[in-house]
């Protein structure tokens, strides 16, 4: 089997120790401080806000995992967390074996994430910022010179715009660089953040259907957070419902649509937090999503 | 063996990539770093011209020492001016860009990242201010006669070791307060170089300056480019401003690093490593 970036599962399994899980979350809290909103002689204290309340859960190595949740459940904190842009409150959080917090170069090697925003320099073109990219990840000019077209093309990007800047491109176009900069490092746990969000459906669906191209032929585990239920539904094998920092369930979507009752996964999400997808958020939830 | 092969190999090509990012971007923002330039050397003149106006005001002064005294100190502040710029830019432009969160998740050792936009840094203002030099010198037709730009040269390059390390100290401050962190690079390029004698000698200045003059890289650096290029010192009768600088680029090297790091665990802590801060 060849991983993202065509290499061997051998070459691979030299940096992946055989028979432990992929992500293991253990009791995972994280809290940011928070100015007093309310006037007067207090306002300058800040308080403790949760943005993640003793997470656990397992995902096994291959496995697609998504996460539902609002703005402001925590979904991004815990990207953010196992991509070691964080240092957590308690708990602990294993990629692979690897100590995310202590071990954290370990992790990076194994990791790449997509999120809602494609984040590249504008004006350097996709090939350019690939290119930058894949050398932090130890990749020589001489193994990208092919590499970064045929990636590109993988992933639908015309050969023609490869020298235009990225401002010049659309956001569909973007996240679709953003998908080839993520497997050009040949990450065997993909951490997807709202990869779909703002693309419009045409773009949403060629994203989504090279997700599933990820999943079904490659060496990849995938972290999927959205709050897109039918993106879930479709990718996931095992769908969690995270709310207000409390992880309710992770389950396959039959089991959580029996457990929770309701026939669709909407229901069921509302049946488990009490409010429905589209329900306003709280003020809470609203200062956990400024952490986001 | 093959580890450390394999390991360092990694790291050679991470600081390539770092170096290869801002070449790229040089690139793509030419037009801007010409702008720039030329809006630099507007402003050089308007500090190397000085020594005219004095002598054109009655002032019995040797216009040609004083004009390349003043030119080296424009140009010192130029590049310093370079250093700082790019290094605060390891957080300040990503974070401007939106890709902070992939360059910090991204396996390279936060030294070698520095380093590679140290190592930029040095070439790109090396080269910026050479060119400033050579343009400025023209307008003033200096002679320079016993000039030894080698031992310039070589002086620029060891206090730099220095400049990078201060420059991470004020890399950080992007990091720990987004809004305010790049300006405060800027306060303390200024600061540097008030108490190092940029355009006169240090022995003006108040005796608590002199004292700060004595730590700072710039003092050294200033004081030997002018021993090089005014008096034609060789690098064999440098070694008063290379020790020093060598001392202190050795405590300021580990101490940036040491202060990056603390500042990363504290963004990394309060949540402030993102594009948005």
């Amino acid at each position: 089997m060849l991983d993202t970036a065509g290499r061997t599962t051998t070459e691979l399994s030299l940096k992946v120790p055989a028979g432990v899980p992929a992500v293991e979350v253990v009791e995972l809290r994280k809290e940011f401080l928070r100015r007093n909103k309310q006037g007067g002689r207090f306002r300058n204290r800040r308080r403790r806000v949760p943005a993640l309340k003793g997470l656990t859960f397992t995902m096994e190595r291959g496995e697609t995992v998504a996460i539902l949740g609002q703005n402001g459940s925590g979904k991004s904190t815990l990207v953010r967390l196992l991509s070691t842009l964080l240092l957590h409150d308690g708990g602990s959080a294993h990629v692979f074996g690897h100590d995310v917090f202590r071990d954290s170069r370990a992790v990076r090697r194994l990791v790449n994430r997509v999120s809602v925003e494609a984040s590249f320099f504008k004006k350097m073109s996709s090939a350019e910022n690939l290119s930058y990219a894949a050398r932090f990840y130890g990749f020589s000019p001489g193994e990208t010179r092919d590499r970064i077209p045929e990636i590109l093309g993988r992933v639908g990007f015309p050969a023609d715009r490869r020298s235009e800047p990225m401002e010049a491109l659309s956001r569909g176009m973007q996240q679709k660089v953003a998908l080839a900069r993520a497997l050009l490092t040949s990450p065997v746990l993909l951490l997807l953040d709202e990869p779909t969000t703002g693309l419009d459906p045409r773009s949403k669906l060629e994203v989504q259907t090279f997700i599933r191209e990820i999943r079904d032929s490659h060496d990849s585990t995938i972290l999927l957070c959205t709050h897109d239920l039918a993106e879930a539904e479709s990718l996931a094998d095992r769908i969690g419902i995270l709310d207000r920092g409390e992880l309710l369930a992770l389950e396959p979507v039959e089991d959580l649509k029996r457990r929770f009752g309701g026939g669709t996964l909407e229901e069921a999400f509302f049946s488990a937090t009490g409010r429905s997808f589209e329900e306003e958020t709280s003020e809470d939830d609203e200062e956990r999503e400024v952490f986001a | 063996m093959r580890t450390v092969e394999l390991s360092l190999r990694h790291e050679l090509i991470s600081l390539a990539g770092v170096v290869e990012r801002n070449v790229y971007l040089v690139k793509r923002y030419i037009w801007w770093d010409i702008a720039f330039f030329l809006w630099t050397v507007a402003n050089t003149l308007t500090i190397v011209f000085i020594a005219k106006g004095i002598e054109a005001g009655g002032g019995t002064i040797d216009v040609n020492r004083v004009t390349t005294q003043l030119l080296i100190g424009a140009v010192i502040w130029a590049y310093l001016g370079i250093i700082f710029e790019v290094l605060t830019e390891t957080v300040a432009w990503e974070r401007w860009e939106g890709t902070i969160e992939y360059t910090f998740m991204a396996p390279l050792s936060r030294p070698v990242h520095l380093f590679g936009m140290g190592l930029f840094a040095i070439v790109f203002g090396l080269i910026r201010a050479g060119l400033l030099f050579a343009v400025v010198a023209f307008f003033f037709d200096l002679s320079m006669p016993r000039a030894n730009f080698l031992a310039a040269l070589l002086v620029l390059v060891v206090a730099s070791i220095s400049f990078i390390g201060i420059g991470m100290m004020t890399a950080v401050l992007p990091l720990i307060s987004p809004e305010k962190g790049t300006q405060l690079g800027f306060v303390a390029q200024g600061l540097l170089l008030v108490v190092s004698g940029v355009y006169y000698s240090v022995e003006v200045l108040p005796q608590w300056m002199q004292w700060i003059a004595t730590i700072s890289p710039a003092t050294y650096a200033l004081d030997g480019i002018r021993d090089a290029i005014i008096g034609g010192d060789g690098a064999g009768r440098m070694w008063d401003e290379i020790w020093p600088l060598l001392v202190i680029g050795a405590v300021s090297i580990p101490l940036g690093l040491w202060v990056f790091n603390r500042g990363e665990m504290y963004a990394k802590r309060h949540g402030k490593l993102k594009r948005s801060g």
